[in-house]
């Protein structure tokens, strides 16, 4: 038995007191930090200044904090409850996006309310991995693989992805679908399905490049493999990016001297190539502190889903995770060159509230497993 | 407490968590390697990149050489022209901007009453001029603002200008933009805009001498080109200044005295060279061609009968006529084939064969001696001296007075002319030499072209008693003397000079065809030589009219070579007045009221113009239409 005896209080619910003492505190120090790698970058990239982004930056993350002690508060019982209502009302806002959302750069990705603006799309990554989990924590090991539960999960995914693809926003649509077929896998999903999958996966990305892609979506790839044929126009940020990055050389040209950033040579860099601003301005070396510290912390992730006795908190705690890890591989990836341009902010340290709201409950939601990590939850409840 | 199925479910999923973890791992490993491939291994490529992202290295132009006369008349000016430009539609409200910026740079209630209505006239793209000619102080300060007056560009031209206009516009040429060819050669300096480079004349012959060396201005320049700050500024070298040989006072006297007229007078110092004045009637405004030449003055300056586009003293050519009988007299002394006692009859007329050339003179000059022969320009005579001399020991002395070629005057364009021989007959003319060619060319006639310029170097040699002298124009580049080689020695005999220069001291002194041109400066008389080119073979009917009785285009060039002093001359002289009538009429007064001026400024009364040490004033400037917003 892998769980050993003092995780077996589960059936005592906890008061808020205890359960903050029960929190894995380490996980929002880290948080922290790395959020104040991003202050202090926003004020960089400001040109010394919290105006226009560290200062409201600071407000989101202290509000951002509290959502996320709450979220961790709640008990994993009524997320469990709760996973399928709030996936349906995700559901129904991304739909409700897609028929009257308004334009933003391209993409129709915003809702209006009140004061306030919601993007569905990056609620739906919360919920989706609600969702997913409770069904999978459902299903038996021999019964994944079984089409009568394999194609509801597939649907739960598709669903939604697809609608966030219409919008048009490939990078959320891409978590998505790799975020949710990754706790699938998780879950067992058999080897005679994955390998088949990932063969005909390979084969089909051409016609996908011929059919599925919007023309701006399809220049960003072509750009991305040809940087320097259009270096002004096209493939300008991919190149501006690479001599930021490289021009930072191991310790950086020193915090606020980033002459790629300061002088605008470098576009969106308070959000998407906020990555390429560390590293221009503490080069190698602020780049791996960062990667450690992403590291470290997707490791306390892994670790919580590991002494987590059911299936649906350790689905969740690993979806998190995945979510986490994927934000960090597109957006640094592409601040690097190594991937095309996707509107991806690198996560806890992009200016932009929206995100960090999502990251924030995400994490919220992990130390919720953590707290309720002995607990157990019927298979079929 | 775990039931047996979930334990199955635990352990597949902590096996694939590890297969996640691992491949995590791996790339993060991946990103690693990859920003130690940037920003390790490929530092010094993209640092330089960032660097050239950054950097703008701006060429500033440097000040055009300034061009002085002998006396240190300022004859080519550039000054740095401070401008203000605003772009109408970078600014919301004009009205506003002005007067704000009225309280930085000077600009009256009237002047920004102007620049609005100049706006309301313009497209809304067009800069308006909204001050010029600024201060360094006030240019410095607005440059300075310059980020809180959108639409406001401060620009920095350079005007060349010619204060005297079409006096010296065959001399000087003007500057024009480059021509792509052009720009070849200095690229980037070249391709500044608003640069501009010597087209014509000393502008042009002396263009990479009074161009310079640029200066540079490294900027910070952000992703829109806006420069942030000047990081380093490297100074250049302006141009050199040029001072010419040129007397100012003669070129504008000899202007005067062409007025009206098409012609072209040449002044010389006989010893050095030196041109003192160089002129080509009627000239044009080079200010006009600094800008734009509209098509109107284009067409005018092409369509006039005068054709003020040609620098006739160096292209124009006009058979030297009697003005080369000095020539012909030397080289007869020189050949021994005469002496100058010999004496040949005048009756007015010889005949060769069949043909009969006549003298100028219709009852003939009866016995000429050569003194005689030159005084009276004896046309009889000269035919008998050219065939005793023969055409090669005539053209050889042609040759030495510097006639059928060119010298490399700092004026480009010179034409050669054409001394001919029986050579050159038989290549150009598939044609034997006769001896009706010599005699024409005895007379200045026939196939014999000189320039102006050349007329005036054939005097000066003979004048300085055959010494090769090299026309030019060049005194010094800042200050420092243009070291010309000492003008070789033609070897003609001393005394057969002499001979020549007493008939030509006749001409005028002693009651020959320039007896009306005697100088009347004490101790400086001059010596000439008259001549009258045919515009078209004669006929009878029109010889002996009057010139004012024949059309314009139709009447002779009118010729007068002459040196002053008669003894050690100094200065020689060619004047050509096309279609002028006769020599002795037109052109010799000319050159007697000219020549009298030169002797009044001779340098021994006169100090000539040493240039002060040039001030390291490669002002901050840019290329016109560059602006430091």
């Amino acid at each position: 038995m892998p769980l050993n005896e003092q995780f077996a209080s589960g059936g005592r619910e906890l008061r808020v007191a205890g359960k903050l003492r029960a929190l894995n505190w380490s996980i929002v120090i880290i948080v922290t930090i790395i959020s104040c790698i991003g202050f202090a970058l926003l004020y960089s990239v400001a040109g010394g200044s919290f105006e226009p982004w560290a200062g409201r930056q600071i407000v989101r993350f202290g509000i951002g904090l509290v959502i996320l002690l709450a979220v961790a508060m709640v008990h994993l019982r009524t997320w469990y409850q709760l996973a399928y209502p709030i996936y349906g009302v995700s559901l129904m806002l991304l739909v409700a996006v897609e028929l009257m959302g308004r334009m933003g750069k391209g993409a129709e990705r915003w809702i209006d309310i009140g004061p306030l603006q919601l993007q569905p799309s990056e609620l739906m990554k919360i919920a989706l991995l609600l969702a997913l989990s409770r069904f999978l924590h459902g299903v038996l090991l021999d019964d994944v693989s079984r089409p009568s539960r394999l194609f509801p999960a597939l649907l739960l995914i598709l669903l939604p992805a697809g609608l966030v693809l219409m919008q048009p926003n490939l990078g959320t649509a891409t978590i998505l679908i790799v975020g949710g077929c990754g706790l699938i896998f998780l879950a067992g999903l058999s080897w005679k399905i994955i390998v088949p999958v990932i063969a005909v996966g390979l084969a089909v990305i051409p016609l996908g490049w011929e059919f599925a892609l919007k023309d701006y979506q399809k220049q960003r790839v072509q750009t991305f493999l040809d940087p320097d044929s259009d270096p002004l126009g096209a493939g300008y940020n991919i190149t501006q990016s690479k001599i930021a990055l490289g021009s930072g050389g191991v310790f950086g040209k020193g915090f606020g001297q980033g002459t790629q950033s300061r002088l605008n040579f470098l576009p969106e860099k308070q959000t998407d190539f906020i990555f390429t601003v560390l590293g221009e301005e503490f080069g190698l070396f602020g780049l791996i502190i960062l990667m450690g510290l992403y590291l470290l912390l997707l490791m306390q992730g892994v670790n919580i889903a590991m002494e987590t006795r059911s299936q649906f908190g350790r689905l969740v705690a690993m979806g998190v995770c995945l979510n986490f890890l994927l934000y960090i591989l597109i957006n640094t990836s592409m601040s690097m060159g190594l991937i095309p341009v996707v509107g991806i902010p690198l996560p806890l340290v992009s200016y932009g509230g929206t995100a960090l709201m999502t990251v924030l409950m995400g994490f919220g939601l992990l130390l919720s497993v953590q707290i309720h990590r002995g607990i157990e939850i019927p298979r079929t409840a | 407490m775990m039931d047996g199925r979930d334990s199955v479910r635990y352990r597949t999923f902590t096996r694939r968590t590890a297969i996640l973890s691992a491949g995590t791992t791996g790339l993060f490993a991946l990103l690693t390697g990859r920003i130690f491939q940037l920003s390790v291994l490929q530092r010094e490529q993209f640092a330089m990149m960032a660097e050239d992202n950054r950097i703008n290295l701006q060429l500033l132009a440097p000040r055009r050489g300034r061009i002085y006369d002998r006396f240190g008349v300022e004859l080519a000016k550039t000054a740095q022209n401070f401008r203000l430009l605003l772009i109408p539609e970078r600014t919301r409200n004009p009205k506003a901007a002005l007067e704000r910026v009225a309280q930085i740079v000077p600009l009256s209630p009237q002047r920004i009453a102007r620049v609005l209505k100049d706006i309301a006239r313009s497209k809304p793209f067009n800069p308006v001029l909204v001050t010029e000619g600024m201060t360094w102080d006030d240019f410095s300060k607005i440059n300075l603002s310059a980020l809180e007056f959108p639409g406001f560009e401060p620009d920095v031209g350079e005007l060349r200008s010619y204060p005297f206009g079409p006096w010296l516009s065959h001399v000087l040429g003007y500057v024009a933009g480059p021509t792509d060819h052009d720009v070849e050669e200095e690229p980037e300096l070249l391709s500044l805009p608003g640069f501009r480079i010597g087209r014509s004349g000393v502008e042009r012959a002396a263009d990479r001498e009074l161009r310079g060396k640029p200066g540079a201005s490294h900027n910070e320049v952000d992703a829109h080109g806006r420069v942030i700050r000047e990081l380093a500024r490297t100074q250049g070298t302006p141009g050199k200044d040029a001072v010419l040989s040129l007397d100012m006072e003669v070129q504008k006297l000899a202007q005067e005295k062409l007025a009206g007229q098409s012609g072209s007078v040449v002044v010389m110092d006989v010893n050095t060279g030196e041109l003192i004045s160089i002129v080509s009637a009627p000239g044009y405004d080079p200010n006009a061609f600094t800008t734009t030449v509209t098509p109107a003055i284009w067409r005018q300056l092409n369509v006039d009968p005068l054709k003020p586009l040609l620098n006739k003293a160096i292209t124009g050519m006009y058979p030297p006529g009697s003005t080369f009988k000095p020539v012909v007299a030397l080289a007869a002394l020189e050949s021994g084939r005469m002496d100058p006692s010999t004496r040949v009859h005048c009756s007015g007329s010889v005949s060769l064969g069949n043909h009969v050339f006549h003298c100028w003179r219709k009852g003939g000059h009866g016995s000429m001696d050569m003194h005689l022969a030159i005084k009276n320009s004896c046309d009889v005579y000269f035919y008998e001296c050219a065939r005793r001399t023969g055409i090669d020991a005539i053209a050889a002395v042609g040759h030495k007075f510097g006639l059928g070629q060119a010298y490399g005057l700092e004026i480009p364009g010179e034409k050669k002319g054409l001394m001919p021989d029986p050579e050159w007959k038989q290549r150009a003319r598939k044609d034997i030499w006769r001896d009706g060619d010599t005699y024409n060319v005895g007379i200045g006639q026939g196939a014999v072209l000189t320039t102006p310029l050349q007329l005036c170097v054939m005097c000066a040699r003979l004048a300085n008693g055959g010494k090769a002298v090299i026309p030019h124009v060049i005194k010094s580049y800042d200050g420092v003397n243009y070291v010309r080689p000492v003008p070789g020695d033609l070897g003609f005999n001393p005394e057969h000079v002499a001979v020549v220069h007493s008939g030509m001291d006749a001409v005028t002194n002693q009651g020959g065809t320039g007896a009306r041109s005697k100088l009347a400066v004490e101790g400086f008389d001059m010596a000439g030589k008259t001549g009258t080119a045919q515009v078209r073979r004669l006929t009878a009917e029109l010889r002996g009219r009057s010139a004012d009785s024949i059309p314009w285009e139709f009447r002779d060039h009118a010729l007068f070579i002459a040196f002053a002093p008669v003894i050690n001359p100094r200065y020689a002289i060619s004047v050509v007045v096309e279609h002028g009538g006769g020599g002795s009429r037109t052109a010799a007064p000319i050159a007697k009221d000219i020549m009298t001026l030169v002797g009044q400024r001779d340098p021994v009364r006169q100090k000539l113009f040493i240039p002060p040490s040039r001030t390291a004033d490669s002002t901050p400037a840019s290329g016109t239409g560059s602006h430091a917003t």
